[in-house]
């Protein structure tokens, strides 16, 4: 059985259908990409993985349970085991980015201080964060304000991890570094990761599965040498539009 | 409807939020956010709260002293001010301080967390919003409302002195004795009532307009007019429904 799967979901939003009919499934211990022009419903996708939107009709379903139609102790462990990467960050503005990281430790885990800190150095160390522990959101670059969302996505040490346009905004060196520790926690830990990117090459480098969203449906789902093989006129639009912008 | 969806959604924020009120005295962290809270709200309004108490016991003072004067009555100035202040004008004039200097605050703060994804983050780490964002605020609203309301009806009834004092020739301790004769404690208990309602009203009202915001920057905006505006009516509503409860 899937890790997550999406079954007929369907979401409108003001009489637009953002989502329509969106169906595919993600396995545990994968990294899975979904890639599509901007506006195609990508984080709208991820917020009903974790019930931050509950679909119109149709399901989703993590680890066999349904998200949308769960009791609360249920969706609390769900989300215990996932952490999420907002696309900008989503930092508290009057809290360092140590106290961001450390917050749902403390706030929700309520673990003692002295593995509060060891845990916070870790994650911060793991996006190279660590110079900036004490400044607030507002003093340091996006980038970096990406990075802190990213150590407090894995700071618990969850077991999936939702990446919402990780690398977007950042200059390229940094991106592959984000693009490695993806790859590296998907690895090592065995955390099932799910990108949503702009960044095909990126997605083609580490991807184990890419899907393609078009009009809120899946056009296509494969590994990234069927994905570039794929004869689906959709498929070759966008390669054609992303080498395109890479010229 | 919706409007009454609107009314439905305030609600459920006012009612999960006082629920939440014991929370804010849980850990250290918290309770170090609700003293920032109650500085913000207290401290922070003081000047603006002094300023416009200070006039109001001013202008009641002047109009009411002048048509007093015509019938030689002025030693009653001190009563008339005071006990417009206690019943209706200190609650009054604190609660429009508060809408238009915290609640509006609140509405951007919280306005601008929900567009920034900040109030998902917190949904996902299974951190209750009310419970650490909207219990503080609105609870330091409630602390703090009938403490200003008190602290501007002593204002105001100093500011009527002097007015009483420089312009309409009234002696400042008979103007003093005759404020306090009439400061009865029923209206001091109803007035610190209202102010604490209003304090309950305006808080609830930003926090569910600012986590109600709709996306984009234009959202944050017409949160916080409306949060402001609606408190505002509010404010006048309810200070006549519960004068009407209590003096009849
Ligand atoms: N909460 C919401 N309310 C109304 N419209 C929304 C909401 N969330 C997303 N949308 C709309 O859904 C569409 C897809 O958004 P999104 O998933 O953010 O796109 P992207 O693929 O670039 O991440 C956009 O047109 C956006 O305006
Ligand atoms: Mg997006």
């Amino acid at each position: 059985m899937s890790l997550i799967s999406f079954e007929n979901v369907v979401k409108e939003f003001d009489g637009r259908k953002v989502l329509d009919g969106l169906t595919f499934s993600i396995e545990a211990g994968e990294v899975f990409a979904i890639v599509g022009p901007s506006g195609t419903g990508k984080s709208v996708t991820l917020k009903h993985i974790v019930r931050l939107l509950t679909p119109d009709s149709g399901r989703v379903m993590v680890d066999g349970v349904n998200v949308s139609d769960c009791s609360s102790r249920q969706l609390r462990a769900i989300r215990r085991r996932v952490g999420y990467l907002f696309q900008g960050g989503a930092l508290l503005a009057w809290m360092t980015v140590e106290e961001n990281v450390a917050l749902p430790l403390k706030e929700c885990d309520c673990l003692p201080d002295a593995q509060i800190d060891r845990r916070v150095a870790e994650a911060l160390a793991a996006v190279e964060l660590a110079d900036a522990a004490e400044k607030y959101p507002a003093e340091i670059s996006g980038g970096m304000q990406k990075r802190a969302g990213l150590a407090r996505a894995i700071v618990r040490e969850s077991d999936v991890v939702l990446y919402d346009e990780p690398t977007s905004g950042l200059d390229p060196v940094t991106s592959v570094t984000i693009n490695r520790l993806i790859k590296k926690l998907n690895k090592t830990l065995g955390i099932t990761s799910v990108v949503v990117t702009h960044d095909l090459q990126g997605a083609l480098a580490f991807a184990d599965r890419i899907l393609l969203l078009k009009d809120g449906k899946a056009v296509e789902c494969s590994t990234p040498a069927d994905f570039v093989a794929s004869d689906n006129p959709d498929v070759k639009e966008f390669l054609s539009a992303m080498k395109g912008e890479m010229q | 409807m919706a409007f009454v969806h609107e009314v439905g959604r305030t609600t459920r924020v006012m009612f999960a939020s006082v629920c939440a009120f014991p929370t804010v005295f849980r850990s250290r962290d918290s309770r170090a956010d609700f003293g920032v809270q109650l500085y913000k709200t207290g401290i922070g309004t003081l000047p603006v709260v002094t300023v416009v108490s200070l006039f109001t016991g001013m202008i009641l003072a002047l109009q009411v002293g002048l048509e007093l004067r015509r019938f030689n009555q002025e030693i009653y100035l001190g009563a008339a001010v005071m006990i417009t202040l206690i019943r209706e004008m200190a609650p009054f004039s604190c609660g429009m301080c508060l809408a238009a200097c915290v609640g509006s605050a609140i509405a951007a703060e919280l306005g601008t967390m929900k567009v920034n994804d900040e109030i998902d983050a917190l949904e996902i780490m299974s951190i209750s919003p009310v419970r650490f964002l909207a219990a503080p605020r609105i609870l330091a609203l409630v602390v703090m409302a009938p403490l200003l309301a008190f602290f501007c009806c002593a204002i105001g009834t100093l500011g009527g002195g002097i007015v009483g004092a420089t312009q309409l020739g009234v002696n400042f301790e008979q103007y003093m004795s005759s404020a306090m004769s009439m400061a009865e404690v029923k209206d001091l208990m109803v007035g610190l009532l209202k102010a604490l309602i209003f304090g309950l009203v305006i808080g609830t009202v930003s926090v569910a307009q600012g986590m109600g915001t709709s996306l984009g920057a234009t959202g944050v905006g017409r949160a916080t007019q409306r949060s402001v505006v609606v408190s505002f009516l509010m404010i006048l509503m309810l200070g006549y429904m519960v004068t009407r409860v209590f003096y009849r």
